[in-house]
């Protein structure tokens, strides 16, 4: 129980570094572009294909459960569409790229730690915290937001090509639900928790890499804690965010 | 010049250094030397500050290092060109890029004067036509003078050296002691280089520190550690064939 109020107070000391004192800002300009390609472009490919699966397979669920003369069937679409909002898309998507960016994050930062990169970036005068941590946290708070949206409309359109394909319900049902009660603040409550689970996925991971110690079997573990503490934090903070958010 | 007082450092309780106090000397190749574990490295990152001591002082010409503060440590950091064990150049950006980031960072020279800089550099380390490869395209060798022409881009009084030549063949190994030896006396830089390698030590060893579990056991040069009547020292010197048989000859 203490080791986590000192990975929580190190935590802290560690962000304070990483927000004081940035260097140049022409440097961070170009180190936010890369970053940008290698957290946020190249996790395109993975959302798409696991939103479009979860769509279709939500679609079909609802259609087989939800099967009684009583309930329209366009409450498919609806269902669908709030799932993927309200949860999917953020939630479950920031899970998964917990996995693929946070584990990179650790291991990248990991290694620099003990191969002494961050050493040779201190010697020189920089503020390796935030010359580091600061241009993966920015870019993926700024990037993650359209990944979720991504996701969302990829996932609708999984359910209404899985209702097409399989004639398991009328497509134009489908459509006519997802046009159903649609509230805008749903979109912003959803992008507002992609934001904040960005910005955890980032800064936890590169914590534990940060203080990776000792050699390369160090940094596997590292990223494995990054993955472990990202989820859990999530987790938390989804409760937390939803409380305040939509009640 | 810089000077070491009474330096202490220990982990968890663990004493790594015990009241270390020595002066190198600018203009001078100085060598700290001992077995592996002996502190080198901790002695070396104690020097430029990337371990905190846990007591002593540290001098850089009149300036008290110990007790400044990070803003002012930058100003000197400024000066200290490092090069590190494992070269520790930076994985993700190109050679060019690696010794070009301290001009990035630190001038306001133009794309050009920094083109020409960097390869004045990768010149100097006679390193040709690699300017575009990646740290992990690189041999052994060739990333130690990367890192040598990252730590002389800023033109450094002070430049510290863990191990240069380890894990390169003999030849190698000279042609770097010399180039970092030739450096020094051009610049007129304080180098300050970490090595358990005798050969370098014959070579260019102008001022010679050897360290023994934390301690520092004898202090002398090239000229005189063959004759140092020093028990530890004389197994370290004398624990290759080849030193036995010059102390043979002499
Ligand atoms: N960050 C650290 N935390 C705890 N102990 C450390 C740390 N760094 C070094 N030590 C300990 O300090 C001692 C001296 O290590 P150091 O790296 O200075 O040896 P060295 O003389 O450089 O050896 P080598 O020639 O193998 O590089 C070792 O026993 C090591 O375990
Ligand atoms: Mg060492």
């Amino acid at each position: 129980m203490l080791k986590i109020f000192e990975h929580i107070g190190r935590y802290f000391i560690l962000m304070g570094k990483v927000f004081s004192r940035p260097e140049k800002g022409a440097i961070y300009r170009r180190r936010i572009i890369r970053e940008m390609e290698s957290l946020g472009l190249d996790s395109i490919g993975l959302t798409a294909i696991i939103s479009v699966f979860i769509g279709a397979v939500i679609t079909l669920q609802m259609c087989i459960n939800l099967e009684s003369p009583f309930i329209p069937r366009s409450l498919v679409g609806y269902a669908t569409r709030e799932t993927m909002i309200l949860e999917f898309s953020s939630t479950v998507v920031a899970l998964i790229l917990a996995g693929k960016v946070g584990s990179n994050i650790a291991s990248e930062i990991g290694t620099m730690r003990i191969t002494e990169q961050i050493d040779a970036l201190e010697i020189m005068g920089v503020n390796s915290a935030s010359y580091l941590i600061l241009p993966k946290i920015v870019a993926a708070v700024c990037f993650f937001p359209f990944l979720t949206i991504l996701s969302i409309l990829i996932g609708i359109l999984g359910g209404w090509g899985i209702s097409a394909a399989t004639g398991i319900m009328i497509p134009d049902d489908y459509v006519e639900g997802l046009l159903t009660d649609f509230k805008p603040y749903s979109i912003v409550y959803s992008l507002i928790k992609t934001a904040v689970f960005a910005y955890i996925i980032a800064s936890v991971s590169a914590y534990c890499g940060y203080y990776a110690r000792g050699n390369s079997l160090e940094v596997g573990r590292a990223s494995t804690r990054a993955v472990v503490s990202c989820s859990i934090v999530i987790m938390i903070f989804n409760l937390i965010l939803t409380q305040i958010l939509l009640i | 010049m810089i000077r070491a007082e009474h330096i202490v450092k220990s982990f968890d309780g663990r004493v790594v250094l015990d009241d270390i106090s020595v002066e190198f000397e600018t203009g001078k190749t100085n060598l700290i030397i001992g077995r592996s574990g002996s502190g080198k490295t901790v002695l070396l990152k104690s020097l430029v500050g990337l371990h905190e001591v846990d007591s002593g002082r540290v001098w850089y010409d009149q300036t008290d290092f110990t007790s400044l503060g990070f803003r002012d440590r930058k100003a000197i950091r400024k000066d200290i060109g490092m090069i590190f064990q494992g070269g520790a150049l930076l994985d993700s950006s190109t050679v060019e890029e690696n010794v070009r980031l301290p001009l990035d960072l630190f001038t306001n020279q133009s794309a050009s004067e920094k083109r020409d800089r960097v390869n004045f550099c990768l010149q100097r380390v006679r390193l040709n036509n690699a300017n575009g490869l990646y740290p992990a395209e690189l041999s052994g060798g060739m990333i130690k003078r990367v890192a040598i022409a990252r730590a002389i881009v800023l033109n450094p009084k002070y430049l510290f050296c863990d191990e240069p030549n380890s894990g390169l063949d003999p030849q190698t190994s000279v042609v770097i002691d010399n180039l970092i030896h030739e450096i020094t006396q051009e610049y007129h830089i304080t180098t300050i280089i970490n090595t358990h390698d005798m050969n370098s030590v014959l070579e260019i060893g102008e001022k010679i520190v050897y360290i023994h579990e934390g301690r520092k056991w004898w202090e002398g040069s090239k000229e005189n550690i063959l004759q140092a009547d020093n028990r530890e020292l004389n197994d370290f010197v004398f624990a290759s064939a080849m030193a036995k048989r010059a102390r043979q000859a002499q």
